[in-house]
């Protein structure tokens, strides 16, 4: 007997949470620029190990045109606020926080870089070189011979 | 500790950073996440693949940066260099001590003689730098061209770094970072210091913020190169003229070198 | 002589009271903790000069001691003196609390505690840190080890004895990586020894056997079990003799540093000019945590006092403290010389003395890592058979 009432309890908390779950689940903010080719769902769930991995190329080999930079996602995906400008992590309506603060998964990126796009915290973004294949293709031989 | 290098370059000296976490990711990943990869085919099922403009711009093995500062010719009422780094990466010192300090203007005056001399010190980039032995997770560490940096994505604030660099040129975050210039990505609870402009540098500039600063104020007391490049300016003077690197006693073979002291 | 029965601690008011006290001071640090990931560590006391601050002095203190806590299971197991045998479970318990709390006040000290894992994952195995990280959780498994072939029905004695001599053996490495993590430090004046290592080893023998007495004096005291005087009179003879072995390691320290002009800088700081650093080290380091307890546990009506027993392993632990304050703070307190010859000035305070001020949070904090040892301690006894009926001199055998 004891089973069935923490049974039906049980269920019906369930039934309540599922009613809801179409109004909690986060709002996903519009971005600005091309889409992703690889499709948003790739982005989803790989973007901590993109970023990851590009930040190592970044910062250990000081290879800069990457794909995968936080100054790039904060451009895009800028959110604005009252005053018309992008706001912070501060704000829960940042684009990177409406998901994780969902998830309840800790941003570790916004201590040192910041969350605003480049052009308004005073630096611009990095140009990008478009590679010349028959240039690459130099350039790796002559590392291999190196 | 250290096993000597033949070559001040050579390699990432005693410290060798941890393997790169990237390289856990599928290679179809690794294509889709670099940028500017080029791919070409030379044969069916024989493909190449490189890095693209990356090659060229990255931290390159043959080159070795550095810095030479003449004392002569740098002024004790002048301190450009050191706003023009604070302004570049963005850190402030109001003269409390726990405000970081990436570059400092330091006067020496001899005990004996009573001669004074000005000079700047920042991180001296040694080829065997100290900071990078005792760096518990690796994140501290020494890039291919000689640069020695912080990887504040695997700094833990332990200081242990601080303890170990002879010239105080690192700095310990003390209180929460907003509003960090992109090229200078800095935050609480991390250990900092002089990177080169190393941003500068990947771009292909050939030049750091205090260098430049310096030549503004027509003292030219700094000169920046690639201390492996016979024909650079900073060679040609380090082999015409006496040098001396600090606490040469050390024997860290320093990235930068003073003149004049 | 009766058999030693190893009992749990009964569930007295007096326990409970304890322990309520100690998680007061673990709750204390706990929130200092947060206070601090919060603000940075500009609320603290430490800065850019003075990098290593009272948490520091804290965490080495309480991980020196907890290698030298083991001491007493050590000189029953390994080196077969069996009046120590019945105090082998405690002394491995102990150790091994002293050093989680030294440990907790060291990774909470960091500028990112969060990262714990960062550096649990990413070893640079050139780095003697990275060592002692290793070391700790080695020892922490070893002494574990250790403690159940003690505790474990049927097990054979050479088991005993090699996880005793592993455990001994590991102890030794251990405070050898934590003086080095000092003594290879090639850039400071005020380190950059090698007998960093063999002089922690020897500190870790002092104000390990004196936390070690003080722990079974105070434990025994308030469950009324008995602690034979003979026994008591044996360690204290012990601690005693650690004392002055540590006294002779500290004069070769500063007798070398004398012998060499490029040292006469940081000697003349730490043992003339250097204030506090200057009184701590006559004043407590060596009078009162060396010369005066020394002169008491060697006097022969004296040392056999249980009062005094107690008043000499309180000073000789005052005297540990002082002397690892001296090192870690009043070594950074003392400017790098990085132009010999020269009288240097900057806006980042070279040639200056650097001042420190520890903040009441960093007591606070080193204060919930000794609260946290004892309570492991406490509970540890609570729940598993550590703590023999009665450690009377009959008992123990150690009436020779």
């Amino acid at each position: 007997m004891k089973r069935l009432i923490i049974a039906t309890i049980v269920l019906f908390g369930l039934a309540v949470g599922m009613s809801q779950a179409g109004s909690v689940y986060p709002e996903i903010p519009m971005a600005s620029g091309e889409a992703h080719p690889e499709g948003n769902e790739y982005w989803r769930v790989n973007h901590m190990d993109l970023l990851r991995h590009d930040r190592d190329l970044t910062m250990r080999e000081g290879i800069r045109d990457t794909d995968a930079s936080i100054a790039e996602c904060v451009t895009c995906h800028a959110v604005n606020g009252l005053d018309a400008k992008p706001v912070t992590v501060k704000s829960e309506d940042h684009f990177c926080r409406v998901c994780h603060d969902y998830a309840a998964v800790k941003i570790d990126c916004f201590q040192c870089h910041n969350s605003i796009p480049p052009e308004l915290s005073g630096a611009s973004l990095m140009f990008k070189k478009q590679a010349n294949t028959l240039e690459v293709l130099m350039a790796y031989i002559e590392g291999l011979s190196r | 500790m250290n096993i000597p290098k033949s070559s001040p370059t050579g390699g990432c000296g005693g410290g060798c950073p941890t393997k790169e976490k990237g390289a856990d990711l599928h290679r179809r990943d690794f294509l889709k996440s670099g940028a500017a990869m080029a791919t070409v085919t030379l044969a069916p099922g024989v493909t190449l693949m490189s890095m693209g403009s990356g090659v060229a711009a990255a931290a390159n093995p043959d080159t070795r940066w550095g810095l030479l500062i003449d004392a002569a010719k740098c002024p004790s009422d002048c301190s450009a260099c050191v706003t023009a780094c604070s302004d570049e990466h963005g850190w402030e010192n109001n003269g409390e001590p726990t405000d970081p300090q990436w570059i400092r203007k330091v006067t020496l005056k001899n005990r004996d003689t009573g001669f004074e001399n000005s000079l700047p010190v920042m991180c001296q980039h040694c080829a065997n730098p100290p900071c990078v032995d005792v760096c518990p997770t690796g994140a501290s560490f020494k890039r291919e061209d000689g640069i020695v940096l912080v990887d504040r994505h695997t700094c833990i604030g332990c200081r242990y770094c601080m303890m170990a660099c002879p010239f105080k040129a690192r700095s310990f975050v003390h209180e929460p970072v907003t509003g960090q210039k992109v090229t200078t990505p800095r935050g609480n609870g991390t250990v900092e210091g002089c990177n080169m402009c190393v941003h500068k540098l990947d771009r292909g500039e050939g030049t750091t913020a205090c260098v430049e600063a310096c030549k503004i104020t027509g003292n030219n007391a700094m000169i920046f190169g690639d201390l492996n490049d016979a024909e650079s300016d900073i060679s040609k003077a380090l082999a015409n003229y006496p040098s001396i690197e600090l606490r040469a006693d050390l024997k860290l073979n320093l990235g930068v070198r003073y003149q004049n002291i | 002589m009766e058999r030693i029965i190893y009992r749990e601690l009964k569930s007295t008011p007096q326990i409970w009271g304890f322990l309520a006290l100690l998680g007061v001071f673990i709750a204390a640090a706990g929130a200092v903790v947060l206070y601090i990931e919060h603000h940075g560590h500009i609320v603290t006391g430490m800065d850019n000069q003075i990098v290593w601050g009272l948490p520091h002095v804290f965490a080495i203190f309480l991980i020196v001691a907890a290698s030298g806590a083991l001491n007493v299971a050590s000189i029953g197991s390994v080196f077969g003196k069996v009046a120590y045998k019945p105090m082998a479970r405690l002394s491995a318990l102990l150790a091994v609390a002293l050093l989680v709390g030294g440990l907790a006040v060291l990774v909470l000290d960091l500028g990112r505690p969060d990262r714990l894992i960062v550096a649990m994952t990413n070893f640079n195995f050139i780095s003697i840190f990275t060592w002692n990280i290793l070391l700790y959780t080695g020892f922490v498994a070893i002494v574990a080890v250790y403690m159940f072939t003690q505790m474990a029905r049927g097990v054979p004695t050479y088991a005993v004895k090699t996880a005793g001599l592993a455990a001994f053996l590991w102890r030794l490495i251990l405070t050898t990586g934590t003086g080095s993590i000092f003594g290879w430090l090639v850039a400071r004046q005020a380190y950059d020894a090698a007998i960093m290592a063999p002089l922690f080893i020897v500190l870790s023998f002092a104000i390990g056997m004196a936390s070690f007495l003080l722990v079974t004096m105070g434990i025994t005291h308030l469950t009324g079990r008995a602690f034979g005087a003979e026994l008591r009179t044996r360690l204290a003879r012990l601690l005693a003799i650690f004392i002055a072995a540590l006294m002779f390691f500290t004069t070769m320290q500063h007798l070398t540093n004398l012998y060499a002009a490029e040292h006469w800088g940081v000697e003349s700081f730490i043992l003339r000019d250097g204030g506090i650093y200057t009184t701590l080290f006559w004043g407590v380091q060596v009078l009162v945590g060396g010369v005066l307890p020394m002169g008491i546990l060697f006097h022969p009506t004296l040392g056999k006092e249980a009062g005094l027993v107690v008043l000499s392993s309180l000073l000789v632990i005052a005297g540990g403290f002082a002397q690892i304050y001296v090192l870690v703070i009043g070594g950074q307190a003392y400017p790098l010389e990085i132009f010999p010859g020269y009288e240097v000035s900057s806006s980042f305070a070279d040639g200056v003395i650097n001042s420190y001020t520890p903040s009441m949070l960093e007591l606070i904090l080193g204060l919930g890592g000794v609260a946290l040892a004892l309570a492991i301690t406490i509970i540890g006894m609570k729940f598993l058979r550590i703590l023999p009926n009665s450690l009377s001199d009959a008992n123990v055998g150690s009436k020779v």
